[in-house]
């Protein structure tokens, strides 16, 4: 299978890789996937008083398209507010690094870490969800 | 917009080895030159049908044809009217098991084979099983690969018309007790059967000191041409079988259809080459294979060899690097062209049932690699295998959230995992 460029530069040069502080107050952290199944992926995000992510961290154990994918991601949250970080969907990671068809799983698995790391740190925080804000509202994510 | 190859880094061109690099030999094997130029008069001058009776054109094909059987029969201690010439290992394994299996349904219905053989001898017993009313017992292996002989003899009745194992496992090269099972089919009067498309050529094979019945053979396995094989059928005792193909009669009735005169002269001089460099091939092989080992797990923790350590072809080093997924490895050293047993680079995401046979954890299958080595791979080649290979397990393992937290002391086990 030939990949496409983008994700090859995100795999090959991936952005973000590392690790937060999980138990700060300010981080969320998402651990998705299983290793039995060929992918895990943990995702966090640090987020201000304001409610905007200023940094995010991953590591994934998966394939290129999965480490591409978590990459892309960390990419696009930071400098969003978690609401509209909350509203980025598999099929726009999956379009921006042209993944096939067999590799949809892998943006899917990116896009359920980004919303496992929201919910973590709402949980924290004690502040819920928008009431159903976010489904409205689609986050500017195909910005390059 | 997609990239193929990568660009050649710096160590191998200061090293000047073109890339990329192969080492899947068991997926299919170059045409030795050697065989290329044997095969070539009978393309364009020599083209005669080996069956045509009535001019030179013929005879001098059949003359090639037969010539070929006999360096066929020489390689495994066979005679030549034991060698019937088929498409590939494929075709083999489906003449033997079907072709026997039907003509002694009568008295005996009972198949024996082994969960870790190649699909398209699965799928025959599977066929048979489920279309033909035969009764397939598919033996377990042992951690190491190998199965265990008395499971066996606890599996072969006086039902039992073949027992089918193959020599050589095409994903962790382990190499099963051949003159063993023999005996233990014979004992209740059952043929033998042994698929070694991985194993002709390889490793030392006499069907008679063996007791093997029939046995599969691969051109393209063993630096022959793609497309013809061989099937041993024992002449004495007689082993009969019911042709898949019919037409001409050609192969005895075996086999119906015209002999591919260049490419059975491609497998014949491919088999004689493997007899006469056998030793000397594989000094080498093992010598390479024991470099590329060495070279990564003294550098690089955690690396399990899979399948038995003793039993096997060192031309196939089947290695789990933990914590790593296989197929990111094998994106990162796209230069080297290898295998991997994870689900990832199947369409069925699933890892490798070989591996899961032998109680290999999924995670672990997952990490999975297969480095085929072979007649023509070279030192440097190993090298720069061993530099790549060591470089992106580091690079991914730094990148690995499960390797991070085994090296935080957390049980990976002791996670609930979102399985989906
Ligand atoms: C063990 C084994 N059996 C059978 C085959 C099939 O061989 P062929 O490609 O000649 O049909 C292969 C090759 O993929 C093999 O490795
Ligand atoms: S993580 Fe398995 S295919 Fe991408």
């Amino acid at each position: 299978m030939a990949y496409g460029e983008k994700l090859i530069d995100h795999y090959e040069n991936p952005r973000n890789i590392g690790s937060l502080d999980k138990n700060a107050t300010d981080v969320g952290t998402g651990l998705v996937g299983a290793p039995a199944c060929g992918d895990v992926m943990k995702l966090q995000i640090k987020v201000n008083a304001a409610g905007v992510i200023e940094d995010a961290k991953f590591k994934t154990f998966g394939c290129g398209s999965a480490i591409a994918s978590s990459s892309l991601v960390t990419e696009w949250v930071k400098g969003k507010t978690v609401d509209e970080a909350e509203t980025i969907k598999n099929t726009q990671i999956a379009q921006h690094l042209a993944l096939p068809p067999v590799k949809i799983h892998c943006s899917v698995l990116a896009e359920d870490a980004i919303k496992a790391a929201i919910a973590d740190y709402r949980r924290k925080t004690g502040k819920a969800a928008p009431a159903a804000a976010a489904a409205s509202e689609p986050a500017k994510v195909a910005a390059e | 917009m997609a990239t193929k190859a990568t660009e050649p880094t710096k160590s191998a061109v200061t090293r000047n080895i073109p890339l990329p690099i192969y080492l899947d030999y068991q997926a299919t094997t170059p045409t030795d030159p050697r065989v290329f130029g044997a095969m070539l008069p009978y393309f364009t001058t020599k083209f005669g049908n080996p069956h045509s009776r009535s001019h030179s054109f013929g005879w001098e094909s059949e003359e090639a044809v037969e010539t070929a059987r006999g360096q066929v029969a020489a390689l495994i201690g066979a005679s030549d009217k034991e060698i019937i010439f088929t498409s590939g290992a494929t075709e083999s394994n489906n003449l033997a098991i079907k072709g026997v299996g039907r003509f002694y349904k009568d008295r005996r219905n009972e198949i024996v084979t082994v969960v870790t053989e190649h699909k398209c001898v699965l799928d025959a017993c599977r066929h048979l099983e489920q279309e033909e009313g035969f009764k397939v017992t598919y033996l377990a292996v042992q951690k190491n690969g190998l199965i265990d002989l008395n499971h066996l003899r606890e599996a072969v009745t006086d039902k039992t018309a073949l027992v089918s194992v193959m020599a050589v496992n095409n994903e962790i090269g382990v190499i099963q007790p051949l003159k063993e099972i023999a005996a233990i089919a014979h004992e209740k009067g059952a043929f033998f059967h042994t698929d070694a498309a991985q194993a002709a050529g390889k490793i030392p094979l006499d069907v008679e000191a063996m007791g093997i019945d029939l046995m599969s053979i691969s051109g393209h396995k063993i630096y022959g041409p793609k497309g013809i094989g061989a099937l041993y059928v024992r002449r004495k005792p007689r082993v009969r079988l019911h042709a898949l193909i019919h037409g001409g009669g050609q192969e005895r009735g075996m086999r119906s259809g015209t002999v591919p005169t260049p490419l059975v002269v491609g497998l014949g001089k491919a088999c004689e080459i493997a007899k006469n460099e056998m030793g000397t091939d594989n000094e080498r092989i093992r010598a390479l294979s024991d470099r590329l080992y060495n070279g990564i797990t003294k550098q690089l923790k955690d690396i399990v060899l899979n399948g038995d350590r003793d039993h096997r072809f060192p031309g196939n080093l089947n290695l789990s690097f933990s914590y790593v997924e296989g197929e990111s490895l094998m994106m990162g050293i796209r230069d080297i062209a290898v295998s991997s047993g994870s689900a990832c680079t199947s369409a069925s995401l699933e890892p490798s049932y070989v591996l899961r046979a032998l109680g290999v954890e999924e995670e672990m299958a997952h990490t999975s690699i297969r480095f085929g080595i072979g007649r023509m791979t070279t030192e440097a080649e190993i090298d720069y295998a061993i530099e790549t290979v060591v470089k992106h397990v580091k690079k991914l393992r730094e990148m690995s959230p499960l390797w991070e937290m085994v090296q935080e002391g957390i049980d990976l086990k002791s996670i609930q995992w979102s399985e989906h």
